[in-house]
């Protein structure tokens, strides 16, 4: 995946992707920006149960039924407490709608592909099959982190496994 | 062409679909003996459409079947055959065909090909059979005395039956025509005597055959154009050489090889030259546009005026009046009235212009809107109805007298919202006509294979009912309706000897009623027996008993498998059916209740609610957390006391209420919720019944009564064990709506033995 991405932004002559980043603790995360729908505050969602436990449950989005992920539980970084501050991204990935729980969205980034850097084999609670990559902004690292394939991944749970591709 | 005509495909298969139905309507209103002639002509036009139109889109199949269709009710509509009661049933038969053509266009099964040339044939059979004193050949006609063709031989109808001249193309290429050229030449000796005039030198040139002893040129088209070029086939009634008086029958506008006059393109999708205009004006009846009304004033004397389509037609005009009368029935529709000399056309008064437009009625005042737009609306309001009720929370804790006109403004937008929720909801509401207009089919179809007599009768077809549930209530109510018919209603000896009359009725009924839907389907026939139904319920090992009430009698033959029929019918008594209409009558969210008395009737009611997007629910509080549960699964619910709770095994598993012991299913421990109400004293028992079985499900507190909205879980997640969607609370949060069956199953998997 990341050799295909690679060559994807080659041949668009290294144009520049804009990116949305957000913090997870003290770590940047970066995603496509096409595949976010709206960020709003965080609201209690419903409880699912039997869920596993980085599903908060679901909200009403305008009428929409939408569940709640909190990707620092996932990801295993930072407190899961909710304050007024605390952001929910809600992306909109192949017809479906999921919200993703952050610390904080911080910007917009454009980064060209040879900004992005592939990612060392380590050893992490996210699998780094779903990192496109590590992006380079000064000093900062942005984590660029495949956020389609992630959310449609089995071990999301968000899925039927029937469903997905 | 290169408009890609699919795109108009799906709006075809809907109008369709509709003149067929329109179709089978007007058929069934029918009366035999005197038919109304506007309603004859209103089938005849649907025909037509469907005729005309599966012709433009290519659909030869159907066009081909309506084609044979409308001959007949043209022959009908205009008084030449009297309407029989097997016309009508050939009728319903070829809509029977053209359905299932549609459907297999659609992508929705086969068309049954054998049914099609078997109805195909009977039509033919009842047009020609009565056809015999008239010539095949009637849709053609002349019109009193044509001087000018003083020159052409009158031919007498009788000889036209004889025989045919067929002139064809063979398709393919030289190599395979010897072989087809074969297969036809047998398959036509099977006709009768066919004998080869010309041989085709090339491929590409015509041959030419004569036949014998044949009366049904449609049948030998029919035959040709299997193995010949669509446009290259001919045929011409023996008398008439190659090209005397001849006519391109068939062709979509072709004209070949007339130098006679008085020919006449029928069905000309376009062209239509007036051939021969000396000798008279050609009309074409079914000319798409193309075709001026004869003059009325002063119509100069032949006019030749083809009715029908294809038909072979024989264009002589007679030189007498009388040999005209005896060889074609007259079918000058339009200049009829102003001619004094047309012959006793009596029935054919009728002006039709132009049939296909007259078709489609003018001014439609509906129009097409996909569901999903529609759907789209209903969750708009929703989302509306929900932000005006956050609104007026709010508003509620400011002072109203010094932000009156807020009040006001809130209360005005609280009425507007609300009415604006009814009538989005009204536009997914379709009349229960819709289902109703197909049980008239349903009974006269059953009733005659079972030989009984039913009238069926209807109320309340204007009763709205949710679109989604329209579509899948109709099953059910067939089956309610067969059930009826078959178990219900005595035979006419039966009846009349029980001092009844013999024909029996059946009555199908809808209202509203309390935000619910009812239908009931009534009739006054046997009624159920319910000792009959006890002893087969003892026989098959129910637990039943003597003390049970009637209604608990009757639900048992909601049972899968249970029927009391002696004898297993083609229609029913398999058992098989009531328990899949109550099944899926529960699956809407309704319930079926039945009435009876034994010798008087039965009645079977059906409740459903108003629409599937609402539920009527209980909400129900665990821990913090608030679930719907729908209403029509609960029975009962009551608080329990130490002596009722019993342990298995030293787990507190069943409660005693009355005399049954049910499983507990406690909702805190299968949704782990945190925080709940543990001791079964504390909290409430809901007495849930789904599939025959009962359950108690265990909660911390009743909270209320609500109509909710149902919303899929499943769009943006996925499914989860135990609930069956979601729905959006007056404060704006997601509650879970309970999958009862699912959780009643659940209580009697985890406890195998207490069943």
């Amino acid at each position: 995946m990341v050799q295909e991405n690679k060559t994807k932004t080659a041949d668009e002559g290294g144009f520049a992707q804009e990116y949305l980043t957000f913090t997870l603790g003290p770590e940047e995360y970066a995603i496509d920006i096409l595949k976010v729908q709206e960020i709003r505050g965080y609201e209690p969602p419903t409880t699912i149960a039997n869920a596993p436990a980085f599903i908060k449950g679901v909200i009403n989005l305008r009428g929409i039924i939408v569940p709640i992920v909190d990707l620092r539980i996932k990801f295993g970084v930072g407190k899961a407490d909710y304050t007024p501050f605390t952001v929910v991204i809600i992306l909109s990935i192949v017809g479906r709608v999921v919200g993703i729980v952050v610390d904080g969205v911080s910007d917009v980034t454009s980064l060209r592909s040879e900004q992005i850097r592939p990612a060392p084999e380590f050893a992490a609670t996210v699998d780094t099959r779903y990192i496109n990559g590590l992006g380079t902004l000064g000093e900062r690292m942005l984590i660029v982190v495949d956020i389609e394939k992630l959310m449609l991944s089995g071990e999301m749970a968000l899925v039927d496994e029937v469903t997905q591709s | 062409m290169s408009i890609d005509m699919s795109q108009f495909y799906q709006v075809f298969f809907e109008e369709t679909a509709e003149h067929l139905a329109n179709m089978e309507n007007l058929l069934l209103t029918l009366d035999v003996h005197e038919p109304d002639h506007e309603q004859l002509n209103a089938i005849f036009r649907a025909a037509h459409s469907i005729k005309g139109s599966s012709g433009t889109f290519g659909f030869t199949d159907l066009q081909d079947v309506t084609h044979i269709l409308e001959n007949l009710l043209d022959k009908v509509r205009k008084g030449e055959l009297k309407l029989r009661e097997d016309m009508i049933d050939a009728f319903l038969d070829a809509g029977d065909v053209l359905k299932g053509m549609l459907a297999a266009h659609q992508g929705d099964g086969e068309s049954d090909t054998d049914m099609a040339k078997a109805v195909c044939q009977r039509l033919r059979l009842l047009t020609e059979n009565e056809a015999a004193a008239a010539p095949v050949s009637t849709p053609a006609n002349a019109v009193p005395p044509a001087p000018t063709f003083a020159g052409t031989t009158p031919v007498p109808a009788a000889e036209l039956q004889q025989g045919f001249h067929l002139h064809f193309v063979l398709e393919g290429d030289a190599a395979t025509t010897e072989a087809t050229l074969e297969n036809l030449m047998a398959e036509l000796a099977e006709q009768g005597d066919v004998r080869i005039v010309g041989r085709a030198a090339s491929p590409d040139q015509p041959w030419h055959l004569q036949m014998g002893g044949v009366e049904d040129a449609e049948l030998l088209r029919g035959m040709l154009e299997f193995v010949a070029r669509n446009d290259s086939i001919r045929v011409t009634p023996l008398d008439e050489g190659g090209g005397l008086g001849d006519a391109t029958d068939g062709a979509y506008g072709f004209f070949t090889d007339s130098a006679t006059p008085g020919t006449v393109a029928d069905e000309a999708y376009g062209f239509f030259e007036p051939v021969g205009e000396a000798a008279g004006t050609a009309a074409s009846d079914d000319a798409y546009g193309f075709f001026e009304p004869l003059p009325e004033t002063a119509a100069p004397a032949p006019e030749t005026s083809p009715e029908d389509a294809y038909g072979f037609f024989e264009p002589l005009p007679e030189p007498v009046a009388a040999t005209a009368a005896s060889t074609a029935v007259p079918t000058v529709a339009l200049v009829v009235e102003e001619k004094p000399a047309a012959p006793k056309d009596k029935e054919a008064g009728t002006k039709r212009p132009a049939p296909v437009a007259a078709a489609k009625p003018g001014a439609d005042t509906s129009i097409r809107v996909g569901v999903d737009k529609v759907d789209q609306l209903i969750n708009l309001i929703g989302e509306l109805v929900i932000t005006q009720a956050m609104l007026a929370q709010s508003a509620s804790q400011i002072d109203p007298v010094e932000f009156e006109r807020l009040h006001n403004g809130l209360i005005q937008l609280e009425r507007n919202t609300r009415d604006l929720q009814e009538s989005v909801m009204s536009i997914r509401m379709m009349p229960m006509s819709v289902v109703f207009s197909r049980f008239p089919r349903v009974v006269r179809d059953l009733s005659q294979k079972l030989g009984k007599q039913v009238e069926l009768k209807t109320s309340g077809e204007s009763t709205e009912l949710d679109r989604g549930l329209i579509e899948r209530i109709t099953d059910p109510l067939t089956h309610l309706i067969r059930n009826s018919l078959d178990h219900g209603i005595e035979m006419p000896d039966e009846r009349a000897a029980k001092g009844k009359q013999p024909v029996g009725t059946i009555t199908l009924s809808a209202y509203h009623q309390s935000g619910n839907i009812v239908i009931e389907v009534g009739d006054d026939g046997a009624g159920l027996p319910r000792n009959k139904i006890l002893a087969k319920a003892k026989e098959r090992g129910l637990n039943v008993h003597d003390q049970m009430t009637d209604q608990e009698v009757y639900g048992l033959i909601f049972e899968a498998g249970f029927s009391t029929a002696d004898q297993i019918t083609e229609v029913s008594g398999r058992g098989v059916g009531m328990d899949v209409v109550k099944k899926n009558i529960t699956a809407m969210g309704g319930r079926v209740e039945i009435d009876s008395l034994q010798g008087v009737g039965t009645r079977m009611t059906v409740k459903l609610p108003l629409t599937l997007a609402i539920l009527d629910g209980m909400s129900v509080a665990v821990g913090n957390e608030t679930y719907i549960i729908p209403l029509g699964y609960v029975i009962e619910s009551l608080q329990v006391e130490r002596g009722m709770i019993k342990s298995v095994s030293g787990v507190e598993r069943l409660i005693q209420v009355r005399d049954e012991y049910l499983p507990v299913v406690t909702l805190y421990e299968i949704f782990r919720v945190p925080g709940a109400v543990t001791s079964f004293e504390e909290g409430i028992m809901i007495i849930l019944e789904a599939d025959g079985t009962k359950a108690a499900l265990f909660v911390d507190a009743m909270v209320g009564q609500h109509q909710v909205v149902i919303k899929s879980l499943e769009s943006n997640y996925r499914k989860v064990a135990g609930v069956s969607g979601a729905t959006i609370m007056g404060d704006g949060r997601v509650a879970l709506i309970l999958d009862v069956s699912m959780l009643v199953s659940m209580a009697r998997h985890t406890l195998p033995v207490a069943a």
